[in-house]
This record gives C-alpha cells, structure tokens and sequence, in this order.
C-alpha cells in the first residue's frame, strides 16, 4: 500500500509546515516509499483482539494539586522570543481569524 | 606537574575528593586540560563551560572546607548531552532551529546530579534532536570515536560516550529512544545504561518521542552506572510518567554473582545477521557469566523482526508532534524577512531543520494522517503490545537477557549515511528494549580485531536495574581484559 | 416549502481552577500579558504536563448535572494543528473517549420541557490570545490564558429554533453556576459558544449542509444570528441556490451573518493518545464521591421553591435563575423573614437597584440578615414600607444595619396617637376642601388627607394609625 506519489509528499509536506524543493520532493518520495514499504510488513502480522498499547506501564491517574506556583518573570518568559515588544510574541499580522 | 584525575573512574574522584587527597578544583582541572588537549580531535563537547565547571569545583572544595556532605558525587565531573535543559550555557540539541535557546530551568536529572555534588563540564555533540545512530547529523560538528578517529561513535549520544571513552570527564548523561545510549556505548567501549521508561525523570529532556526517551548514563564502569543511577532516579511531579516506586540503593546489587541466575538468548537475535566477530565476542561474555554459574537458556522474541518497522512508526508520529513547537515564535531560529504566519513557519521549519529531522517529522505526519492512522500508527502501538508480551513470556523463563547490542562495531564516518532505512536498521537489538519500557545496557566485551570495541547487552524486566547491575559487574570483574587507553588518544 | 431548522451548539467553558489544566500558573484574567506563563504553559523544550486533578472532577460534576455517562477509562490526545495561539503547535484534548458522553439537558419550551442530547463534554486546554492592536505590521500573543481548563460541551442536532437555543444555552449557564465551575462570563471569553445550523424541509429526515456560527460574544447575539442565519439559509434555497459549508461570523451591528472561511476539506488534525500524560480512571466510587458533592441543580431548586415557600412558577423560576440570588432569597428567609415578602424585595427593589449599580449580589455590602430584619420593621410596625424603600440603598451601599439606619436618621414610625392627631388637626384645617368633599361622602378624599398626613411626617407615621387617627378627627370635629 505504501506508494508515495509527490501529491503525497507535497500533502504531508503542508500538514508539516516544511517548504520541499522539487530534488527533496523527488528523493522523499522514494526514501518515504522505501520506508513505508519495508513498514508495511506489520500487515503480516494479524493482530485481531491485540489491544494497543497506551502506556507501557501500568499506570492511570496522576494528578497534581489545584496550586498556583510561580511563573515566570516576563523578561524570562520573552528572554529567546525572535520578536517581542517587552510584553508580546510578535509574529507576522494575523489576518485570519481562527 | 601530571595530573591525570582525568583518568579516573567517578568513584575514584568521588573518594579521593571526600577523603582530601585532591579537591574538586584540582579534578576539574584536569579535564579541562584533558577535554582541551584532544576534543579537538575528538569533537565530543560543543561547549566546555570552564568557568561554571570551576565555581562549581569551588563551591564542592567548600562544602568539603566547612565540614558538610559534598555528596555521593562530589567533585566528579560530568558532561551533559545537548538534548538536556541547563540554564548554563545553551540547549539546542544541536540543531540551529534551537540556536542559542537558552533554558530559563534545569533538567531534572541535572538538579539532581548537581545536588549529589557533580561537576558540570559543558555540553555534548549528538545527532540532531537525538535522530540518528552515528552523530552525522548533529548540524554542529562530527564527532570522532576515540579507538579510530575515521570511525563513528555512534548515535546519537556519540559526543557522551566519545567524551567518557576519551577521558574527558568520569560519566556523561544521554538519552536512549532507541539504543541511543547502548549503541554508541558499545561503538566507544564504555558502560551504557537505558533505565526502565518510568525510572528517570524525562523534565527537561527535549522530547524526541516520548513514550520511548529515557536519560541514563555512560560510564567507565559498571559501579559508577550505579552512582548515576542513585542520584537521577526516582519519581518526579513534574513528570506524569515517572515511577512511583522507591529507589534502592545500586550499589547493593554490585555483589559480582550470577549463581543460580537464568540468562537468556533470544534466538532471534543470534542470527546470520550478526557478524561473526561479532558474534565470537558476545559467546565468550556469554562463557564468562556461565562460568561463574549462570545458566545460559534459550528463550524467544517471535516478534522481533517487527520491532524495527513498529518504532519507526511510533518514534516518527511522535516526533511529528514533539517538534511542531519549534516556530520561530516564542524562541529558537526564525528565518529573516516572512511576512505572513504561514510564511513565518515553513521558511522556519525548512531551514532550521536537518534533512534526517526533516525525513522523520514527513514519515510521522504522514503515518498518523487521515486514512493512514489505523494501518500504520494503530496497527504499531498492536504489535508493540506483542513486543512487550514477548519480554514478559521470555522473562518467564530467565532473570535477565544478553544479546549483542549492535550487529557491527563503529562504521567509517560517511559510509552508512546515504540510505536511510540501512541506518534505520542496525538499531535492530537495541529499540525492542524501549518498545517494552524495559532497562538494558550495554558493556564493553572486547575489542575486534580492527581494534574496534564491541557490545553486550543485558536486559531485565521492570525495574530491575539491580539485575542488570548485578550481571554487568560480575562479567566486569571476571571479563579477564582490561579496556586500554585509546590509542590515538594517549599521552597527549 | 416549508423548513425546518436542524441545530446543534458547541459550548466552550473555562474550568474555575485557580491554576492551570497542565501547570501551575495562575488562571487569573486580568493579569498584564505574558505575566501567567512558564515554560510548561509557553511549551518550552523539555517541559511536560501534569494534569490538574480539580480540572478533571469539574468536568465530571458538568458531565453528572448533564446526565452524561462518566467514562470509566479515558485519555488525552493531541490534536495537531499550526497557529501561533498554541504554544506547542497541538493542543491537549480528548478525541475518542471524552470524559463523559450520552447525556441530555431538559429545557422549558412552550410549557412543557424538551431534551436536548449532549453527546460529549471533554477536557482541553485553552489557547492564548492574539492581539491585533500592536501596529508595525505584527500581531502580539499573549499565552495567560494558553493551558486553562476547557470544557466542551457538545449537544446533538436536537435544537429546532432559536429560542430552543437560547434556552439551552441560559439553563446551561445556570447549570454551569450553581456547579460553581465557570465564571461564565461571555465578555470575558469564559463561555464561549458557536451554532451549527442547517434546515430541512419539513418531514424529511436528511440533514442539510450546515454552517457554522462563531464568535458571538452574547446569548442575544447568538439568538439573532441563528434567526437570521435560517432566514438567510431559506431564500438561498427558496431561490434555487446552495448552502456552503462554512464558518461565519455575527456582525452585531449590521444584524448578519458573514462569511469568514470556506472550510478546506475537513482538517486533518493527526489525533494521536497523548504520551506525556497517563490515562484517566474515574472508578465507580470517585464518580460516587464527585455525585455527591454536586449542589442542588435549578430545576430541582424550582420545584423545592414552589413547594416549600408557595411561591408562583413565575416567582420560583425568577429567583433560581441566578444562582447567587436564589442563595440571597434563602439565607433571607433563614433569617426570619417570611417568603413571600422576602421575595417581592428580592426580585423587586434589590434586584433594581443591583441592575443600577452593576454590581453582583455577592459583591455588594447588604447582608441576608439585614434584608430579613428591614423586612421584621416593616411586619412589627417600626417603619413602613416607603421607608424600608428609602432605606434599602444606603443598606446596600454601606452594609449598615437597619435598625441603626432607623435610629440614626430617626425614621422610626409615630405610632404615638397624640402626636398624630395634633398633625390631623393640622392637616384637616389646612384642607377645607378635600374634608368637604370626604365629609359629603366622598371616601377618595380621605386618602388624599392620609397622603398629607405621611408628607408631614416625612412619612413617618404608622400609615395605618393615621388612617384611624384622621377619620376620628374628622369625625370629632364635624
Ligand atoms: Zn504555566
């Protein structure tokens, strides 16, 4: 089932929020194909009534307390933004809403 | 004057230093000099944080001056993979999406190494965001392997287990998603330990796939693992996933006998193959244990020539969604000159990311879209359900497993890197163990022939830590060799 | 043709924790930007969740009042989706086995109840604010409210109007209140909810393309625009035309719906189980325990109302709408006061002058006690009515006692019968007129003589004493 087609790479590529050249595209579409294909093996396997696995540990609810701790100061929080005018994340205007 | 404290095990260190006969400055020192005379060749550290690591030393001598504890590690230096969070320095898990980020916290396990009194040396080289099995992919540097400075030192903590078998500090941490502690422990020859998912905290260890990271240490031997494991075990709140389940002291376990303990092979891991150098090492570790009253039984993983496709599946998802936050929003790489939030990612993620990184985030996304989540991602976490049955039937029949922990020693820097799935895998031995959560490591049982060190692998159930210290230091002390200096980095 | 319209509502609700759903920063509104964050919250590198024990019961007290199924064994998941409102580019919620699902909410329509089904509550975390007001051509990100507690609440395609909608919605809120797990404050963006709307022609079973309406920032505004979204929806098809699939926007002051995004293909949001955080268990006794906790919901309250203080359904549906008011009406009856008055002052004066001064009942200085006592004056005499009146305001303002107000300012009733007929004297003298007019038989008169009477005292004479005292005097001096 694995054929990767470049409409797939290009697909995937948008979800990912990657820009591919139309070199990388062509090489993903075989190394995706390759490895897929070599995943692909897990069909051999028939797993009817496996449950899949969610944790592997054996463990449920851990919970913490409804405590206010400390934040962080907002010259730390801001410390590695790329663009901040001292109180905001600044990114490129946001045209659409949502 | 000759100091070579470098040289010394943790134990060592951490002994001489409480009992007086050299401060924590002095030992600092010595790496120092040490990681400054051959990390040129080696390339293990992407940064040495020399003036921490002496107020550091400083801060131990000073303890030892005023008549407190300095801890169970006092004055031992260690170095960090790049993949955990420090306030020191920079944490960018050697990518340049995470150039310069600076952590405003402290990973667990550091905190805790810190407050048993270690010595930080600075930060190690590793494949990008812990991708990878040589440490080619870091975007910083190549790092060497200190028995054939052509070879790689394995992947992706190279630059941890490079720095401890090239004598640049006593212990180094990594981390192991799928034999990135074990492999590059056996490529380097040092002691490699993945402890049980569950075990150490994963707080501030930069997620590569979450439900398989682990932290754990490269040592010279077996008992410094176990000092490690002492100081960075243990629940922590601010880790769902960490074991609420109390600590022993592992060092107890180093009692150098394996009377009566079942050990078993997995014969679907002593197949073709496994070269036969290889396989000649890991029979005579094999003969070792037995001869000091093991018993050797077959046992059985059915489903191990899955494992490799299964974690690849799984990692790549998780990833996939690990590394969406690196946006160039909050921190980290943003590309010059975007005009739109669109824009302001894909140039971001494009050029801030690795051609591995990029490869794993389009497999993990791919394997978890619409109409391809139940055949491939589903369809894993079932089979890893089976992986994990595997290990508790086999343990059924014995106490803990051995097996090779890589199919070859080290390769030659560049020959492997062109095809992805040939890399993807040689991680054969080792991702089965982080399917199942289980602790393994990796020591070192010989050198080949091309000088090269090879690997066994222990494995225990659950929790076991004990176990597999239990067996690792009674091969270790019965091992009848002793691991030279490396020859490339002698006398320097 | 005639159509029908097919709704259902997505209700966002901000959980009340004091801390955040995966760390403990403060949930607090008002705090300036970025000051509520760490790196948990800002999705750091190397940072994990831990999720808020309280978050989790809040959502299943909801579920409960709902009559929702608790699920036994549940999980997180990560939703995968880009936008700089989300720190770590998915969001934490439930995908395949929310918290509680299959439960229903009965609303009063047209004097009887309906059941509006509620498919799922789940738990997510809430993302942070954009602002646009930054200028230089960027828009600012504020990641306080990034990692509250979200509940959504999702109902079946049950609602067939507006005002269906609008009572889900208002018996919603009230439920969400009298739980005390939300501020519900739709201004402040705690509640925030959305309409999927389609209509039908009449008989038929197929549900039609639906739009969805967001951002609506009120009940009324919800109400209006599913009005006119139907309306809208209708002369598309009367005219031949289709429905897109789509979001749209409420512009309040032009009363329409807009067009905000065609939706492309449905998004692909890569659910996966979260593998930070461990799965959840509400065994039978942690459900057991959480029902029990769970404050009386407004409808039963409505029936306890009738039944206990024989007040009207009109009455008893008024004062449990709000929560605070019902408790206000209680703790004044538990002081002493009788019901049916207690609720006149509740409903009436209090709730007037509360409306004036924008404040919330909790949040003014009066106290049940004093409502209770003020109303004890007025039954025993010592004021009357018009005073207790005057009085309420400054009772409200200052949390002073009435009985000290009466004192202070003198208020307390003339019940002395000399003084009041040396005042009628006065008063009939003065009014030659009116005592012709009452005299010739005229009873009206008598009240306008009363009414001088209350003037003169400034109100203060025991009205009913006056009215004896008067007809005495005019009798007397005739
Ligand atoms: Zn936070």
């Amino acid at each position: 089932m694995a054929n990767i087609t470049k409409a797939d790479v290009e697909y995937v590529a948008g979800l990912a929020q990657l820009t591919l050249d139309e070199a990388t595209k062509e090489r993903l579409v075989a190394e995706m194909g390759d490895i897929l294909g070599y995943m692909d093996k897990l069909n051999e396997l028939d797993t009817t009534g496996v449950e899949p696995m969610m944790h592997v540990l054996e463990m449920s609810n851990v919970f913490r307390d409804d405590v206010v701790t400390p934040s962080l100061p907002r010259e730390t929080a801001l410390m590695n933004a790329p663009k901040t005018d001292g109180e905001y994340f600044l990114v490129p205007r946001i045209l659409d809403t949502e | 004057m000759s100091n070579t404290w470098y040289e010394k095990t943790a134990h060592e260190i951490r002994d001489a230093v409480r009992a007086g006969d050299v401060s924590a400055a002095e030992v600092t020192e010595s790496c120092l000099d040490r990681i400054a005379a051959v990390d040129g060749q080696l390339k293990a550290f992407i940064d040495v944080w020399n003036d921490a690591a002496r107020a550091q030393a400083a801060q131990v001598d000073a303890k030892i001056k005023n008549g407190e504890d300095p801890g169970p590690l006092a004055g031992v230096p260690i170095g960090l993979k790049d993949v955990l969070c420090t306030k020191q320095g920079t944490t960018t898990c050697c990518s340049q999406i995470l150039k310069g980020y600076r952590s405003p916290f402290d990973a667990t396990a550091v905190e805790r190494l810190a407050d048993a009194g270690a010595v930080f040396v600075g930060k190690l080289n590793m494949d990008e965001f812990a991708m990878g099995s040589s440490t080619e992919n870091s975007s910083l540097q190549t790092t060497k392997n200190p028995w054939n400075l052509e070879c790689v030192p394995g992947g992706s903590s190279g630059g941890s287990a490079a720095a401890v078998a090239g004598h640049e500090c006593a212990i180094t941490l990594g981390s192991d998603t799928g034999g990135s502690i074990r492999q590059p422990a056996a490529c380097c020859g040092c002691v490699g330990l993945k402890p049980t998912y569950g075990r150490v905290s994963r707080f501030g260890l930069v997620a590569f796939a979450s439900s398989l990271d682990q932290i754990g240490p490269f040592t010279k031997d077996v008992e410094d693992c176990a000092l490690v494991l002492n100081a960075i075990c243990g629940r922590d709140l601010r880790d769902s996933t960490s074991a609420d389940l109390p600590v022993p002291d592992f060092t107890q376990a180093l009692k150098g006998d394996v009377s009566g303990m079942k050990l078993g092979m997995p014969k679907e891991y002593f197949t073709d193959a496994l070269g036969a150098e290889m396989r000649e090492k890991i029979d005579t570790a094999i003969k070792v244990l037995e001869g000091q009253g093991a018993e050797i039984v077959e046992v059985s993983l059915p489903h191990t020539d899955y494992a490799v496709a299964t974690y690849y599946i799984i990692c790549t998802a998780e990833a996939s969604a690990n590394l969406a936050r690196f946006d160039g929003v909050r921190y980290g790489y943003r590309a010059p000159g975007v005009t739109n939030v669109d824009e302001l990612y894909r140039k971001t993620k494009t050029e801030g990311y690795g051609p591995e990184v990029r490869r794993r985030i389009m497999l993990g996304t791919y394997v978890l879209s619409s109409g391809y989540y139940d055949a491939y991602y589903l369809k894993a976490q079932k089979v890893r359900s089976l992986i994990q049955r595997d290990f508790n039937e086999a343990f059924e029949r014995c106490d803990a497993i051995v097996t090779p922990t890589a199919p070859t020693p080290a390769f030659k820097i560049g020959e492997k890197s062109s095809d992805p799935l040939e890399m993807y895998l040689s991680d054969i031995y080792t991702i089965s163990v982080n399917l199942a959560g289980l602790p393994g490591m990796s020591l070192p049982c010989g050198l080949t022939a091309s000088g090269l060190p090879a690997g066994l692998q222990i494995i225990a159930k659950p929790f076991d830590e004990e176990t597999l210290l239990r067996v690792a230091y009674t091969y270790e002390q019965n091992r009848g060799f002793e691991l030279a200096m490396p020859a490339a980095l002698r006398a320097q | 043709m005639k159509y029908e319209a097919v709704i259902g509502m997505e209700v966002h609700v901000e959980l009340n924790t004091l801390s955040k759903v995966f760390c403990g920063c403060s949930t607090n509104f008002h705090a300036p930007a970025n000051t509520n964050v760490c790196p948990v919250c800002l999705g750091m590198p190397g940072v994990l969740p831990v999720i808020s024990k309280r978050a989790v019961e809040l959502s299943v007290a909801v579920g409960l009042a709902l009559h929702c199924t608790i699920s036994r064994w549940s999980k997180m998941d990560r939703k995968n989706y880009f936008y700089p409102d989300l720190a770590k580019n998915y969001q934490i919620s439930q995908y395949d086995l929310p918290l509680c699902a299959n439960g229903y909410l009965e609303i009063p329509i047209d004097g009887t109840t309906k059941r509006i089904g509620v498919t799922r509550a789940h738990l997510e975390e809430d993302t942070a604010r954009n602002t646009h007001t930054i200028g230089g051509g960027d828009s600012g990100v504020d990641f306080n409210r990034c990692g509250v507690p979200l509940l959504e609440i999702v109902t079946e395609p049950d609602i067939r109007s507006a005002d269906e909608a609008y009572a889900y919605l208002t018996n919603l809120k009230q439920i969400l209140q009298y739980l005390d797990v939300s501020d519900c404050n739709m201004e402040e963006g705690s509640l925030r909810a959305e309409a999927n709307i389609s209509i039908r022609p009449v008989g038929t079973e197929a549900f039609g393309t639906k739009t969805e309406v967001k951002n609506v920032a009120s009940f009324s505004g919800i109400y209006k625009a599913i009005e006119f979204e139907i309306a809208r929806q209708q002369q598309v098809l009367e005219e031949g035309g289709t429905i897109t699939q789509e979001t749209r926007g409420w512009d309040a002051d032009r009363g329409i719906t807009f067009s905000q995004r065609a939706k492309e293909s449905a998004h692909d949001y890569r659910y996966f189980p979260e593998p930070d955080l461990v799965p959840l268990v509400v065994d039978e006794a942690w459900e057991q325990q959480i029902r029990e906790s769970l404050p009386e919901l407004p409808q039963a309250r409505r029936e306890r109302f009738i039944t206990a203080y024989q007040l009207s359904e009109f009455d008893a549906g008024v004062l449990t709408a709000d929560k605070a008011m019902a408790d206000f009406f209680e703790a004044t009856v538990d002081a002493g006061a009788a019901a049916k008055p207690a609720a006149n002052w509740v409903m009436g004066d209090l709730q007037k002058l509360l409306t004036e001064r924008r404040v919330e009942i909790g949040d003014c200085a009066l106290r049940a006690e004093d409502l209770a006592s003020m109303i004890g004056l007025i039954e025993d005499g010592t004021i009357s009515g018009k005073i207790a009146k005057d009085l309420l305001p400054e009772m409200l303002d200052t949390g002073k006692a009435p009985k000290l107000l009466v004192e202070e300012k003198g208020l307390v009733q003339i019940s002395d019968s000399s003084e009041l007929e040396a005042v009628a004297r006065e008063i009939i003298e003065a009014n030659p007129g009116p005592t012709a007019d009452f005299r010739a038989g005229k009873e009206k008169a008598l009240g306008f003589l009363v009414g001088q009477m209350m003037k003169a005292t400034k109100g203060k004479a025991n009205p009913k004493l006056a009215n004896e005292i008067i007809r005495s005097e005019l009798a007397k001096t005739e």
